[in-house]
C-alpha cells in the first residue's frame, strides 16, 4: 500500500506517538488542572510541557499563548468569531479553504463584509493585489499558508506588512505549512496561528491550536467557549488568564502527549532535512505526471515555490474513476475531489470536477513515487 | 514568641502558571512539591507550591522575574 493522503491526515504515526498515548492513559489519566492527586499532576505536566515545545517550535517566547483547540478548524473559528464584530471587514486570499470561507460566510450574514483577494491559475497571490481591500481598513487579514489542494506556498510575509500598515490583525492557517516547513510566527510577522496536530505535526485527531503573537493584547479576542478550567472556580464569570481564557471543559491530554511525541520526532529529524526530501519526492513525482499524455499538473512548476500536495486532470477521466483505480488496483491511497476548498478550485479552474491529488509525507519513498508514475500512466491509457 | 512556619504556600490563578513555576523553581535547586491549594486559603481547585518558608523570597524572586502572578501563603496549619 501507498499512503498519499498526508494532506488529509498523516500516516503512518511514529512509534513514539502511539507509545506516549498509550503511557498517558496508563501513568497519567487524571484530570489535568482539575484534581491535585498524583495522576491529574501527571497529566498536566505533560500538557505543559507539550505547551513549552510547541511554544518553541514555532518561535513564540511564551507559552501561555499555546492555546489548544480540537483541530484547525477550531482553532480558526476561536480567531474569527472571536475578532470580528457586525460592521467588520474581512479579506482572504483566493486559495482559503472552508474552515476559512464558511465561518466567514456565516458571519457576512450578520454584517460582516468579505473581500476576497484572487490567486492566479497556479494558486498564486500577489501581495500588490491586496491594496485595495487593504485600503477599506478591514479589521483582519486571513492567509492560507499552503494551499492544501496544490501545495502553493503563499508570500504571508510580506501581505501581513501591508496588512499591518493598514492596521489590520493577520490570521494565517498554517494546517498543511506547520512541520512541513520551518513556520516561526515572529519571521510571519502574524497575529494569530492555526495548526492542527494530526497532519504534518504527525500527532492524532483532536489536537490542534491557536497561537498567540507575544505581542498580540488576548482583549482582542473573545473565547469561542466558556465554562470549567480548573481556576477561580469560586466564580461564575470566564478567568481572564491565559490559556485558560479560551480553554474550557476537559483536554485532549492523550492526544496532545502524542502530539508532543510527533513535535520530538521531527525536532530529532529536523523540519528542513525533512523538507529536503519532500522537494526531491515531489519534484520526482511531477517531473514522471507531467510526461503522461492529458495530463494536466496544477500548482507551481517549482517544488520549492510549494509542499508536497500536487493535483491532477487526465483528460477525458472523471478524478473519481482515477482515484478508484488508483485504490483498487494499485493500492494507492489518494484524495480526489474539491478537498473542501471550493474557492482554491475556482482559482485554479477546477471548480467544480476538481482533482486527484496526491499528498507526499516525510516517509514516502522514491521507489514509492515511481510505482505511482507508472499507475498513472496506465489509468491513463485505460 | 511564635516561630516561624516551616513550609509557605505559593499559590496561582492557572494550573499552567503552577506547572510552569515547578520547572522553573525545580530548575534553581529549590525543595518544592506540587500539593493541592490548601482549602483555608483559597476555595479554588487545583494545585499549589510547596516551598521552605526560608528559601520563599528566592522563589518569589525567580517567578517575578518570570512574570508569573503569584501569592505566598504560610503553610503552618497544614503540617
Amino acid at each position: 500500500m501507498i499512503y498519499l493522503d498526508n494532506a488529509a491526515t498523516s500516516w503512518p504515526k511514529p512509534q513514539p506517538v502511539i507509545q506516549a498515548m498509550q503511557d498517558y492513559l496508563e501513568r497519567a489519566g487524571g484530570n489535568p488542572g482539575r484534581s491535585g492527586h498524583r495522576l491529574s499532576i501527571a497529566a498536566g505536566r505533560i500538557l505543559y510541557d507539550a505547551r513549552e515545545s510547541l511554544a518553541e517550535f514555532f518561535g513564540l517566547q511564551d507559552p501561555f499563548r499555546v492555546i489548544f483547540t480540537l483541530n484547525a478548524t477550531h482553532a480558526l473559528n476561536l480567531a474569527i468569531h472571536g475578532l470580528l464584530r457586525p460592521g467588520d471587514q474581512v479579506v482572504v486570499g483566493g486559495m482559503e479553504h472552508n474552515a476559512v470561507m464558511r465561518p466567514l460566510r456565516w458571519l457576512e450574514k450578520h454584517g460582516v463584509q468579505v473581500a476576497k483577494v484572487p490567486a492566479n491559475q497556479h494558486g498564486q497571490l500577489d501581495p500588490a493585489a491586496f491594496a485595495s481591500a487593504l485600503a477599506q481598513s478591514p479589521r483582519l487579514v486571513v492567509i492560507n499558508h499552503a494551499s492544501n489542494v496544490c501545495g502553493t506556498i503563499a508570500p504571508v510575509a510580506e501581505i501581513a506588512s501591508l496588512a499591518h500598515a493598514a492596521g489590520a490583525f493577520v490570521l494565517v492557517d498554517a494546517a498543511q505549512t506547520a512541520g512541513v516547513l520551518p513556520v516561526d510566527i515572529n519571521s510571519l510577522d502574524v497575529d494569530l496561528l492555526a495548526f492542527t496536530g494530526h497532519k504534518s505535526l504527525l500527532g492524532p485527531p483532536g489536537t490542534g491550536g491557536l497561537l498567540l503573537a507575544d505581542h498580540f493584547e488576548p482583549q482582542e479576542l473573545k473565547p469561542l467557549v466558556q465554562g470549567g478550567t480548573g481556576s477561580r472556580s469560586e466564580f461564575e464569570i470566564q478567568p481572564d488568564d491565559l490559556p485558560d481564557h479560551y480553554e474550557s471543559g476537559t483536554p485532549n491530554g492523550v492526544g496532545i502527549a502524542g502530539l508532543a511525541a510527533g513535535i520530538s520526532w521531527l525536532q530529532e529529524r529536523g523540519v528542513e532535512n525533512l523538507r529536503d526530501h519532500e522537494i526531491e519526492i515531489s519534484r520526482r513525482l511531477r517531473q514522471g505526471l507531467s510526461q503522461i499524455p492529458g495530463l494536466c499538473l496544477y500548482g507551481p512548476s517549482d517544488s520549492q515555490q510549494a509542499t508536497a500536495v500536487l493535483s491532477f486532470t487526465i483528460e477525458g477521466k472523471t478524478v473519481s474513476e482515477i482515484g478508484y483505480h488508483l485504490d483498487e488496483d494499485y493500492e494507492i491511497l489518494c484524495r480526489v475531489g474539491l478537498h473542501c476548498a471550493p474557492a482554491a478550485h475556482h482559482s485554479l479552474g477546477t471548480f467544480p470536477s476538481g482533482t486527484v491529488r496526491l499528498s507526499l509525507g516525510p516517509t514516502t519513498t522514491h521507489a514509492q513515487i515511481d510505482q505511482t508514475i507508472r499507475a498513472v500512466e496506465r489509468i491513463a491509457t485505460l | 514568641m511564635i516561630a516561624d512556619p516551616f513550609f509557605a504556600a505559593i499559590l496561582f490563578h492557572t494550573t499552567t502558571s503552577a506547572l510552569r513555576s515547578e520547572k522553573l523553581l525545580k530548575k534553581a535547586g529549590l525543595e518544592i512539591k506540587l500539593v493541592p491549594t490548601p482549602r483555608h486559603l483559597s476555595s479554588d481547585c487545583g494545585i499549589a507550591i510547596r516551598c521552605l518558608w526560608i528559601e520563599r523570597q528566592i522563589a518569589q524572586g525567580i517567578l517575578s522575574s518570570a512574570g508569573v502572578e503569584h501569592e505566598v501563603h504560610s503553610l503552618d496549619e497544614m503540617i
